[in-house]
Parts: structure tokens; sequence; C-alpha cells
């Protein structure tokens, strides 16, 4: 329990919806040690991506606790909570979200540009993270001219590039065919046993599943299920 | 400076709609700036040519002279002493002697202001040269304006009816020695010039004046004599040219609003388009504060691409109108303006228009994006 990098404690999550509230979370308690390889299963609007959003310290929760390396989410200012995200917090979405008038390379220096490091630095930092994903050969094109699967990992890359402590991956294989999804995961996998990263995912992606080496299962905003799984070997 | 990278990237990236957006503005751009430097220009051209041609360096009028009121100009001449002599001798002020008087060309009888002036005189570019007495007839110059007014030409003879100082009419004939061309109206409109001393031998008005120019701007106090600086003197010529550039103003921040109005529409539907870039960002650890900063930024980059693409049309446009000059044909208004114009383009007014139109836009690119502040950094990244 010493290697605790997030701890969620009686979290519950509401949300105005008309006059009353809606609850999209309740009294979630978890906690998710370095290293693991994590995911949220659950059925559409079981608060999968709520909850993540809460441990990136994009949302806050009504009740209970959030800490997220150390640090309360409730209580962060609006820069320190940026400053987590830019140092500690990597983000993968479903729709990728490059920006589009970037080249790949600026793509996934952009978050290094928010840090105090130098061209060569940072140059060495984005080539680094685009051979982990094996998209050295594709550094100065738009993300228009790839496909679903290359701009997915460079999003990885993107997420990876500041070596962070935690990546929250929401659904990031829902919009890539079976090949680039295994891909995909391959790659998460394989960082997060040589760097050490935290990945937390959310999915309802069976391909997804049988990667993970934690299932936390959801519905309706609680815990249903939380199990350990022995991995087992791809196919 | 990442702001700027950014901003530079996106505009670009937005094509048709930038290029339109930046057309407009910076049409306003050159307008503003050309407009005005055309009014510095009229502005400069008239004071150097009114200083040239009538006020030197200043005047000093008889305490009774009234510019305006030429039923004043009667009793408003006093004799010259010792002191004004002597500064009219080392050329430091020139005398001027004015009274009404009445022409009859081909019969018809116009009212005028007659102007003695010393005929040997420098200080002004009047071409009084002519003034000098040749034959039995008395020489006079007139301006083109007044020779257009009177149908006389040179060499024509026009008879000159006048109430010498004791009130009895007398009259003789003039001739017409030269014909200037002055812009500066008052030069010209309704004046007769003959030589000073002739003049007081016609109105019996000996060793008197109206009226001194100076050549000395530090000279500031006679006795006897009040002074009229240039600024005063050249009230009328900047209260015009300021009231032509407010006039102008009007169609300028019309045009300028459109270009605004087209920066803010872009920003409102850019903000409203790119939600879920706008989560991104903060997703990526930028502030929300930040991601205004970047929007900003980037509607404000429209006015400097206008001020690069004003530049690049504008300047060969200014410099080829600065070579020719704006013809505004011959104006008989009643004012001073030259019949060709050159604009007159100070580093104070490009500046001004730079700051103008950057600080606008900024401000209405900051008015839509100040509302990221308040959006949910999950709705954007949903694209709510
Ligand atoms: N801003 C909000 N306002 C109101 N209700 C919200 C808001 N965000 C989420 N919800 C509700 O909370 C519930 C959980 O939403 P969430 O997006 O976390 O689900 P999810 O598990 O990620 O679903 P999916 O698999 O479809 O992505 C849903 O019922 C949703 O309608
Ligand atoms: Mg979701």
């Amino acid at each position: 329990m010493n290697n605790v990098v997030i701890d969620l404690k009686r979290l519950t999550k509401h949300f105005p919806v008309g006059n009353g509230k809606f609850t999209a979370l309740s009294d979630i308690n978890l906690s998710f040690s370095k290293g693991e390889f994590a995911g949220l299963v659950g059925p559409s609007g079981s608060g999968k991506t709520t909850l993540l959003n809460i441990i990136g310290s994009l949302d806050v929760p009504s009740e209970g606790s959030a800490n997220v390396l150390g640090k309360s989410i409730a209580g962060l200012s609006q820069k320190q909570a940026a400053q987590l995200r830019n140092y500690h917090i990597g983000f993968i979405f479903q729709t990728y979200n490059l920006l589009p008038v970037y080249t790949v390379y600026e793509n996934v220096e952009f978050a290094l540009l928010l840090q105090n490091m130098t061209e060569g630095e940072r140059r060495k930092a984005v080539m680094q993270a685009l051979e982990w994903v094996g998209l050295t050969d594709k550094e100065k094109s738009k993300p228009s001219m790839l496909s679903g699967g290359e701009c997915q990992r460079v999003a990885i890359a993107r997420s990876m590039v500041k070596q962070p402590d935690i990546v929250l991956a929401d659904e990031p294989t829902a919009n890539l065919d079976s090949k680039n999804s295994h891909h995909i995961l391959q790659t998460m996998q394989r960082l997060n046993e040589e760097l050490g990263v935290t990945f937390i995912f959310s999915t309802h992606d069976e391909k997804v599943m049988q990667y993970l080496k934690r299932k936390i299962s959801l519905a309706d905003g609680r815990v249903v299920n939380d199990e350990t799984v022995e991995l087992i070997a791809n196919r | 400076m990442l702001a700027l990278k950014l901003a530079y990237k996106n505009i670009l990236g937005a094509g048709l709609r930038t290029l339109l957006n930046v057309s407009v503005l910076s049409l306003a751009f050159v307008l503003i700036v050309f407009y005005n430097a055309m009014i510095d220009g009229w502005n400069r051209q008239g004071k150097i040519d009114t200083q040239e041609w009538e006020i030197g360096e200043g005047q000093f009028w008889h305490p009774d002279y009234n510019k305006f009121d030429i039923y004043s100009y009667r009793e408003a001449n006093q004799e010259i002493d010792a002191n004004v002599q002597q500064l009219i001798d080392q050329n430091e002020v020139l005398p001027v002697l004015i009274q009404q008087a009445t022409i009859y060309p081909q019969g018809r009888m116009q009212s005028i202001v007659l102007r003695g002036i010393p005929a040997d005189q420098q200080l002004l570019k009047l071409p009084t040269k002519g003034l000098n007495m040749q034959e039995g007839i008395c020489p006079a110059i007139i301006g083109k304006r007044m020779a257009k007014s009177t149908k006389l030409k040179t060499n024509d003879k026009v008879l000159l009816r006048w109430r010498d100082i004791n009130g009895t009419y007398d009259a003789i004939e003039l001739r017409i020695d030269t014909i200037f061309k002055c812009d500066v109206a008052d030069v010209d409109n309704g004046q007769i010039y003959i030589d000073y001393h002739v003049m007081q031998k016609l109105m019996g008005m000996k060793n008197c004046a109206t009226l001194l120019v100076s050549s000395n701007s530090e000279l500031k106090d006679l006795d006897g004599w009040n002074y009229r600086s240039t600024d005063v003197l050249l009230k009328d010529l900047n209260d015009l040219t300021n009231s032509e550039k407010i006039s102008g103003m009007v169609i300028q921040s019309i045009l300028l609003m459109i270009a605004l109005l087209a920066i803010f529409d872009t920003q409102v539907l850019s903000i409203f388009r790119r939600k879920r870039e706008i989560g991104t960002y903060i997703a990526l650890g930028l502030t929300r504060k930040q991601v205004v900063g970047i929007f900003t930024v980037e509607g404000g980059f429209h006015s400097i691409l206008a001020a690069i693409v004003g530049a690049i049309y504008g300047i060969p446009l200014f410099i080829w109108i600065n070579q020719t000059g704006l013809s505004i044909g011959e104006a008989d208004m009643g004012i001073t303006v030259a019949e060709v114009i050159y604009p007159f383009y100070s580093l104070q007014l490009i500046l001004i228009s730079i700051v103008l139109v950057v600080l606008s836009s900024t401000i209405v690119s900051y008015i839509p994006a100040h509302k990221i502040v308040k959006m949910k950094p999950t709705d954007a990244l949903k694209g709510k």
C-alpha cells in the first residue's frame, strides 16, 4: 500500500439536472498503486468517464475525497490542477484530440512547451516518444494525413512524452479496428512494463479487457466488482 | 510565444475566412493611414504656403484691424515710428497697408481689398517686382482666382476707385502686370496688390501701415501693435483640416467596424466549433486563462497579418501617389488647398494606426474568448 498513486474515498459525484440532481458516481472507494494496468468497465452511462475526469483533475468530487499523487483534487487551484496535468497526468481520448494545424512532432511537443525545457531536450524527448509508438518516420505529417490507429499512437506519444506518473485513457480503442487496437494495447502494455507508468482505461471493448491486469466493473455509478486478473497470455 | 505560433498556424489553417478578415482589416488600415496622410499633407502644404505667401513668422496688427470686417480697414492704420522703421530697414518686418476699394472690370462694379506692399520686398513669395512703376500706368498684381472672378488678364487695364483719408473719392487706372498662382485663398480671393508707397500717396496715408509681417519668430512685442503668432493665424487652416479628419473618421470607423465584426464573428464561431480543442488544451495542462490568451492572440493576429498585407500593397501605392501627388482639381473653394496634394506619412500617424487596429481587434477577439473561463473542461472535451 505504500506505492499508492490514486486514492479515492467515499467519492460521490452529482450533476445538477433540472431542479434536482443526478448521481453519476456514488460511494466509490478505490486505490491504485504505481505501475497498475487497470480498466474501468461497465455499460454506457455507468460513470467511467466521470471518474477518469475527476482523477485527471478536470472535475471535482461532490462528496468524499480524491487524492492523486498525494494531492487532494478538490483543494487544487486552477493553476495547481493545470500543473498536475501538465507534469504528471497524460490523457488519451476516444477521439484522439490532436491539434489539426500541428504536425505530429509539434503535437507531441506541445505539452513540453509549457515546461522549462530547452529545444534540444524537447527534441530528444519527442523523438523518443515517437520511437515508442513507432512513428518516427511520420514526424512531419499532419494528423489529417494519418490513419485512425496512427492518430491514436500520436496521442499515446503525446501523453507519454512528459513521462507522467499516470495515463488516463478513455475508450482509446473505440474508433479503431481490431488490428490497430491490439497494436495500441501492446504499445501501452510495453510502456507500462518498461517505464512503470500507471495506466487506467475506461472501456467496454473485449479486446482491451484481455490486456488488463485489474478489472473494475461499474454499474450505475457504483463499483460492483474489482478483480485482479491472472494474465491470460495473449492468445 | 507559444500563443503566437499557435495563432499563426491556426489562422493560416482557416484559409478563406482569414483571407476575408485580413483583407477588410487591411483595407481599413490602409484607408486610415492614407486619408490622414492626405489631410496631414494638405495641412503641411497649406501651412508652408500660408507662411511663405501671407504671414511669415507672424504678424503685428493695428489694434483696430479685423481681418473679417472690411469696414474696420478704414481706420486700422497708423504711422510707422522710428523703431518700426528700423526693423523695416533691417528686413525684420514688412509693412502692408490695407484699404477697401472698388474696381470696374468691363464696366461692372466689384468691391475689392487693396493691399500696398513694398515692390522690393523679399519676405513673401508675392511677385512684387512687377509693382515697380515703369510707364505712366500704375501696375498691380492679382492671383489666379481673382483673375478668374474678374475676368482680368495680364496687361488688362482696370479702373480703381477709392476714398482717401479725407473721404474724397478718387480714381486711377491700373494695369495688371502679373497674375500669380497661389494656393492660399486669402492671398488671392478679392485682393489686388499695388506698391506700398504708391498706395500711401493714393490714400493720403503718409508712412502708414495696417499690419507688419514678421520674419523673425523671436519678435513678439511691438509698441502699439498687436502680435498675432503663426499658431493664431493658422488656426482656421488647422480647424478646417481637423474637421476634415473628423468627418473622414466616420467612414474609417464604419470600415473598421465591419472588419472588427468579421473578426468577432470568426472568434465566436471558432470558440463554438473548437470546444474539444479547448478541452484538449486544458487536459494538456493549460489553465483556462492561458486558453483565453491563445484565442485572443489568434484573433488579434488578424491585425498583424492585416498590417503586413496592407504594407505589401499599401507601400507601393503610397510611394506612387507621393511621386505623382493627388490632383484634386482646381478647387475654387474659399479654402487654402493645393491643386496637387502630396500625402504626408508621419511615423506618429503610422504607429497610431497600427496601435488602433491591433488594439481594437485584440479587444474584439478577447470579448468572445473570455467566455472560455466559464467553460467546464469536461464539457469542452465532450464538445458541448
Ligand atoms: N455534465 C453532466 N451533466 C449531467 N449529467 C452528466 C454530465 N456528465 C455526465 N453525466 C451523466 O452521468 C452519467 C455517467 O456519465 P459518463 O460519461 O461518466 O458515462 P460513461 O460510463 O463514460 O459512458 P460511456 O460508456 O457512454 O462513455 C451519465 O448518465 C451521464 O448522462
Ligand atoms: Mg465515457
